[in-house]
């Protein structure tokens, strides 16, 4: 068959991207503080180490609401955008929105240290979780848009004129027939959101205050050999916890363009 | 039309639209990259930052032989993880345009970026643990009787970073490069094959040409981001293996002087921007010169 060494070499590109992933769970439940081969045996003590840390669970519980924070305004401003970026067109439109976009191609710590500058030094402010949130949103919107602008693009705009039409006042209209069309966008770009901004490492450590994030606690772990298996349990966790918040969302999304009758032709971004 | 009429418009009621995440990004992004700028004139002596403007930053830059060789070295490593990066993932966005059956694209684009929405720092140290004194790579070699010492240039220096960050951007750079394949009408190729070219003539001057956007885009998504990361040097590169973005976050967070730290992140983006716009404006170039 035509394009066989190709499809070869893609299967192997993809054990290359998974190798990393796939040692979690051979850690994560091996009897052994070392994290090397040979594997001793089998153990879930990591797991209930994990559990009984108290800091560990009130980093959890922090990066928790960064995340969920972030994923409601990350999308509030997404849709914004997106909305706009489907409607007409007016001087300066294009910049505004490659603009709101830089984010998505600017070195993390040229974000992380601008802003520890402005709040810190210019401001004065505490560090502490909504230091955190704010950084989490500027980088998440060009996601959140990203996602947005596929579910504004593909609708008709002649269905909200008709309940315009039909005695709507443009805000109802809005709420009755766009909303629930775009709601599968909506969700999917505040499930990406909750993803990036839980897992988001270079912006936090600047940022974070005295109570740290997660990806912030497990940096402070990596430190410390007696703690790695429990390192890998958590990281187990998490990579179940994404694998299932990402596939909510692709079906969330697929179930958007479905909605608006178009062929599905690719992933997020 | 006045400016009543204006806001009424449809144009207008797209304005008022976007001025929340517009406003959002100028106070957190535009007006805090002004405040590097003013802080990188600046000093700082212990606690009290001096306003007066100097250029002491950038002189102590250009005169320690430290950073100049840090700067170098992270522009060499990001260079290479892009080449190698955008290499590898261009013959599997490839597969995915041509060969994968439509109906099966997508499934195979979220394959290909669940990987990257797991916990980067718990990638990172799994890189460790393949590569380490113990680790995956040197069990198994010693195991199937290949080597007999463990391999000690695979962690802690350049080549652990880059291959942990080649594996990082590997999804940055398929997708962009699939989506301009996806954009290619079939029937130019049909027709250069027609017309006498083989499939291999087909690729060069037909198929890579006109997948040149993404390719550009892939480079870019994968250079300048890769510049500002400091976990991966830090976890991996050893002594001899740290870059420009750990001084940066030495001088914020240890050494507690943020103008130095403020010129250095300057003349680092100075030096990724002028080095995209190089790049951008040479394949323009190249892409002029063939039509």
């Amino acid at each position: 068959m035509r394009g066989a060494p190709l499809r070869v070499y893609a299967i192997l590109y993809l054990l290359f991207l998974y190798a990393p992933i796939a040692l979690l769970p051979l850690f994560a439940f091996n009897d052994a503080t070392i994290i090397a081969f040979p594997l001793s045996g089998f153990t879930t003590h990591w797991f209930t180490d994990l559990v009984a840390n108290a800091a560990l669970r009130q980093a959890v519980g922090n990066s928790l609401f960064i995340a969920a924070m972030t994923a409601i305004f990350a999308t509030l401003l997404g849709l914004c955008a997106a909305r706009a970026g489907a409607m007409a067109r007016f001087p300066g439109k294009g910049g505004i929105i490659g603009f709101v976009m830089l984010p998505l191609v600017l070195p993390e710590i040229i974000v992380a240290v601008s802003l520890l500058i402005v709040l810190r030094q210019v401001l004065g402010l505490n560090l502490n979780n909504w230091t955190v949130i704010s950084a989490h949103v500027l980088i998440c919107t060009p996601f959140s848009i990203a996602i947005l602008n596929g579910a504004f693009q593909n609708l008709d705009p002649s269905i909200e004129e008709a309940a315009m039409d039909l005695g709507e006042s443009r805000f109802s209209a809005f709420r009755l027939v766009t909303l629930p069309l775009v709601m599968p966008g909506i969700i999917s770009s505040m499930l990406i959101a909750f993803t990036i901004s839980l897992d988001e490492f270079i912006i936090a450590f600047f940022l974070t205050g005295a109570n740290p994030t997660m990806p912030v606690y497990i940096w402070g772990l990596l430190r410390f050999p007696a703690q790695l298996p429990v390192v890998m349990a958590l990281g187990t966790i998490l990579v179940a916890l994404s694998v299932t918040l990402l596939i909510i969302a692709e079906l969330f999304r697929r179930r958007g363009l479905a909605r608006a009758g178009i062929k599905d032709t690719g992933g997020f971004l | 039309m006045g400016l009543g009429s204006f806001a009424k418009s449809e144009g207008g009621r797209a304005a008022t639209l976007l001025a929340p995440p517009f406003l959002y990004a100028l106070a957190l992004l535009a007006l805090p990259i002004l405040a590097v700028v003013l802080f990188s004139f600046w000093t700082q002596d212990f606690m009290t930052i001096d306003t007066r403007f100097t250029l002491a930053n950038y002189r102590e830059f250009f005169d320690k032989p430290i950073y100049g060789v840090l700067l170098g070295r992270s522009l060499m490593v990001s260079g290479i993880v892009t080449l190698v990066t955008v290499l590898l993932a261009y013959p599997v966005a490839y597969f995915l345009s041509f060969h994968v059956p439509s109906h099966r694209k997508s499934l195979w684009l979220f394959l290909i970026t669940i990987p990257f929405w797991t916990s980067y720092l718990i990638r990172v140290f799994l890189w460790k643990v393949i590569l380490g004194y113990n680790g995956v790579i040197n069990s198994g070699l010693i195991g199937a009787g290949i080597i007999d010492e463990p391999l000690s240039f695979i962690l802690y220096n350049i080549n652990a970073v880059i291959i942990t960050l080649a594996h990082a951007f590997a999804p940055f750079a398929i997708l962009p490069i699939f989506v301009a394949l996806e954009k290619i009408d079939r029937s130019l190729i049909e027709a250069s094959r027609d017309l006498g070219e083989t499939r291999l003539t087909t690729f060069f001057r037909v198929t890579l040409p006109l997948s040149m956007p993404g390719l550009v885009a892939a480079v870019l998504i994968v250079f300048i981001p890769t510049i500002g990361d400091y976990v991966t040097p830090e976890l991996m590169g050893g002594a001899g293996g740290k870059l420009i973005a750990n001084m940066i976050q030495t001088q914020f967070l240890q050494l507690n002087n943020a103008p130095m730290g403020a010129a250095i992140a300057m003349v680092a983006m100075v030096c990724v921007t002028a080095i995209a716009l190089v790049f951008v404006a040479l394949n323009r170039r190249w892409l002029r010169g063939r039509g």
